[in-house]
């Protein structure tokens, strides 16, 4: 007989393919949070002075704020003074300069997950900046994309050659005071990738970064800055994954983008962080502020979001439109199964006149799992005959999971006009039937349906992530449907 | 090819098929006609393997396989073919990215290599011209937006595509108008073959107009009551089914 709900049900859970663990020597802080953790850890980095009074600001407030409950969320309380705020493979003394340098255990590792960081991958015209827990391990292609100006470098890397570019935006976007995460990222954040597209500069490849965390009890704390300067373009992906581990881990990542006149920023997410097992027994938390400033006139910045790992994600990934006739987007797709949960959607801030936003949200809800939109779309009196457009599909497959909309509109410009667009569905017993009776099995049934209700999303990823992404979805569905 | 024998079916508690015996061979076209709620959808349901309805007894042997133990879409894989009354609309999957996925999951279970991109084009191209479809209909979210008879004539397009030992047709003629009932009908007369079987479901007799049957049966309250000639379908339409239940009963 054909998949009934239950079968669905059974369907859904399947193992994580990327949990191994990786065993390295590692120089980790044993666990525990201070001012005195925090000038070690900018001592380690050599970094300007500049950079500890930074993060010493931010951790002063930090402690004086409360940590959000607004969510739609149930997370356990979490013992900031439990985790370990550094952890780096042990070579890291003498860095690698070049790929030949870096631990071969760790290049399996990238190889295991299909990380394109060796000479064959040239082809594929991927330049990779891989985080491994705190630390920015290789970046490949570095010498291609300094023949066209562009800095593509470990943020680390760029604090001490590029100081004054990265103390003109840094926090500029996303300020230390932002948000209880954002606080505690600008205080502890050990890595991540700085990017400088100069004027006028199309960035010849994609440029992608691998976060993965593996340690255990470690926070993953990077800090991503991404600047296109006047008249450039830039595509930018970053994919994450994690070993499984019973524990839940905290990744608490803060990313600024900026775009000034004419420029355009394409920021593409495949984020598959160990989502915990089929009893939500482990996991990451994946806490991140997302934020990019349209600051020129005809800028234009694109958010692309595939989220299928965490245990818990929180995440906005918004878009602040200062420029005239700037330009927001926000597509995303988001899969919860087992017992995962997101919260995730976006803020369109419009200020400019003119400015547009397209907001297309689809979420997926699998086994027990809660998926919630929550996304703003604030017009400001100055920004005449802004224009927002926003669907949030919602995707229901068994009868134990949900599905929840948030959405908050706040206009205060007459000429503004605000479209939302609302659904929410099931995969269907007839829809998976009529599938198998076309000779395909329920499993590959529901990943075609559920690839189907994210084509709209997954047409803007940029083409080789797209096939990527797709197949994840397939891989987080396995076991969905029995 | 199928076999039938002495079939009790049950929805919930209510019985609905009440000992149904049906020989179908290759090459034959069959024609089960029947008042509502006499369990006509029932058999090509459960023929088909969809859920929610209990065999209490009987067998269906296809092909020397017991077909009610097998999966769906093994079923699906061994030549069934069920053309739905109601075909269900799957939003963002083209109808030709389907058809493919189909063509090729019948294709590896045949241990057949997967079916070349181009190839493929221009066999459903082919068959499209059959059906005086038109291309675009290729490319569309799967009967998303299709009228009545686009989605009817899909279901044709498909079948000939998948080259089904076995066609089921569920009231396939219901809301076509008399133009495309005549298409769907010349696409099923082409896909007649000495290896191919067809029971069509029907309530009217207009589309056996088209499709002349070999052997036509009358279903009422969960057995074939009569089982005849294509001229017991005129019978029918000139003296309704009440005659038979009285006979029956």
């Amino acid at each position: 007989m054909s998949a009934s709900a239950q079968e669905i049900e059974n369907l859904i859970g399947q193992e994580y393919k990327d949990g191994f663990v990786t065993e390295l020597e590692v120089d980790t802080f044993p666990p525990g949070l201070d001012e005195e953790v925090i000038a070690k850890l900018s001592a380690i980095k050599g970094e300007p002075a500049f950079m500890l009074e930074y993060r010493l600001k931010a951790f002063r407030h930090w402690q004086t704020m409360p940590e959000p409950n607004w969510a739609q969320l149930n997370i356990e309380p979490i013992d900031y003074q439990a985790i370990s705020y550094y952890s780096a493979p042990k070579k890291d003394a003498d860095k690698p300069q070049s790929l030949d340098e870096v631990d071969p255990v760790l290049l399996d590792t990238y190889k295991k997950l299909g990380i394109p960081l060796d000479e064959q991958e040239r082809l594929a015209g991927v330049a990779v900046d891989a985080v491994f827990d705190s630390v920015s391990v290789a970046t490949t292609f570095k010498g291609k994309l300094k023949d066209a100006g562009v800095i593509f470098c470990p943020i680390s890397e760029a604090l001490q050659e590029y100081p004054e570019l990265v103390r003109q935006y840094l926090g500029t976007v996303v300020p230390e005071t932002d948000n209880f995460f954002a606080a505690l990222n600008a205080a502890v954040f050990t890595d991540g990738s700085f990017v400088y597209i100069p004027k006028g500069v199309r960035c010849p490849m994609e440029l992608s970064t691998y976060f993965r965390i593996n340690a255990a009890n470690t926070g993953q704390f990077e800090r991503t800055l991404i600047i296109a300067d006047a008249d450039s373009h830039v595509s930018y992906l970053e994919g994450c994954t994690a070993p499984m581990r019973d524990e839940n881990q905290l990744h608490a990542a803060v990313v600024e983008l900026v775009a000034l006149d004419n420029a355009e920023i394409k920021y593409s997410t495949v984020q598959n962080w160990y989502p915990g097992d089929e009893n939500g027994v482990g996991g990451i938390y994946n806490f991140v502020t997302k934020r990019a400033e349209c600051r020129g006139a005809n800028s234009k910045v694109s958010w692309t979001q595939v989220e299928t790992g965490s245990a818990i994600t929180w995440k906005y990934p918004s878009c602040v439109l200062l420029g005239d006739h700037s330009v927001g987007e926000f597509y995303s797709v988001a899969l919860t199964n087992n017992y995962q949960q997101a919260d995730t959607g976006t803020k369109m801030i419009h200020i400019g006149k003119n400015t547009r936003s397209t907001i297309i949200a689809k979420g997926i809800s699998a086994g027990r799992s809660q998926n919630t939109y929550r996304g703003l779309v604030k017009v400001a009196k100055s920004a005449e005959n802004a224009r927002n457009y926003t669907q949030c599909d919602s995707l229901l497959v068994g009868d134990k999971c949900g599905a929840h909309t948030f959405p908050y509109v706040e206009v205060k410009q007459p000429s503004a006009q605000v479209e939302h667009e609302a659904t929410t569905s099931k995969i269907s017993e007839d829809q998976l039937f009529f599938c198998q009776q076309r000779g395909l099995s329920a499993e590959d049934a529901v990943s075609m349906i559920v690839n189907g209700f994210c084509k709209t999303v997954f047409k803007e990823l940029p083409m080789e992530f797209a096939v990527e992404a797709q197949a994840l979805l397939g891989i987080s569905l396995e076991g969905s449907v029995g | 090819m199928l076999s039938i024998e002495n079939l009790h079916v049950s929805v919930g508690d209510k019985p609905i098929l009440k000992g149904l015996n049906l020989q179908i061979n290759a090459g034959e076209v069959h024609a089960i006609m029947g008042p509502n709620g006499a369990g006509k959808s029932t058999l090509s349901h459960v023929l088909s393997g969809k859920a929610g309805y209990t065999v209490t007894a009987g067998s269906a042997i296809y092909q020397g396989k017991d077909l009610l133990a097998m999966e769906p879409e093994m079923r699906a894989r061994e030549g069934v073919f069920l053309a739905f009354q109601y075909p269900v609309e799957i939003p963002g999957v083209s109808n030709i990215y389907l058809l493919k996925a189909a063509l090729n999951a019948m294709r590896k279970h045949n241990d057949l290599p997967e079916v070349d991109a181009m190839d493929f084009l221009a066999l459903v191209k082919d068959k499209v011209k059959l059906l005086e479809m038109d291309d675009k209909f290729l490319y569309r979210s799967v009967k998303e937006g299709f009228s009545g008879g686009e989605k009817k004539r899909n279901e044709i397009l498909q079948a000939a595509i998948l080259e089904p030992s076995l066609c089921i047709l569920d009231e396939t003629d219901s809301g076509l108008d008399i133009d495309a009932l005549k298409v769907v009908a010349s696409g099923l007369n082409s896909l007649r073959d000495p290896e191919r079987a067809f029971l069509m479901i029907t309530h009217y007799q207009r589309l056996l107009d088209y499709v002349t049957p070999d052997i036509v049966h009358v279903l009422a309250d969960g057995q074939i009551v009569k089982t005849g000639g294509a001229e017991l379908a005129l019978e029918l339409e000139a003296k309704g089914y009440q005659w038979l239940e009285e006979q029956a009963a």
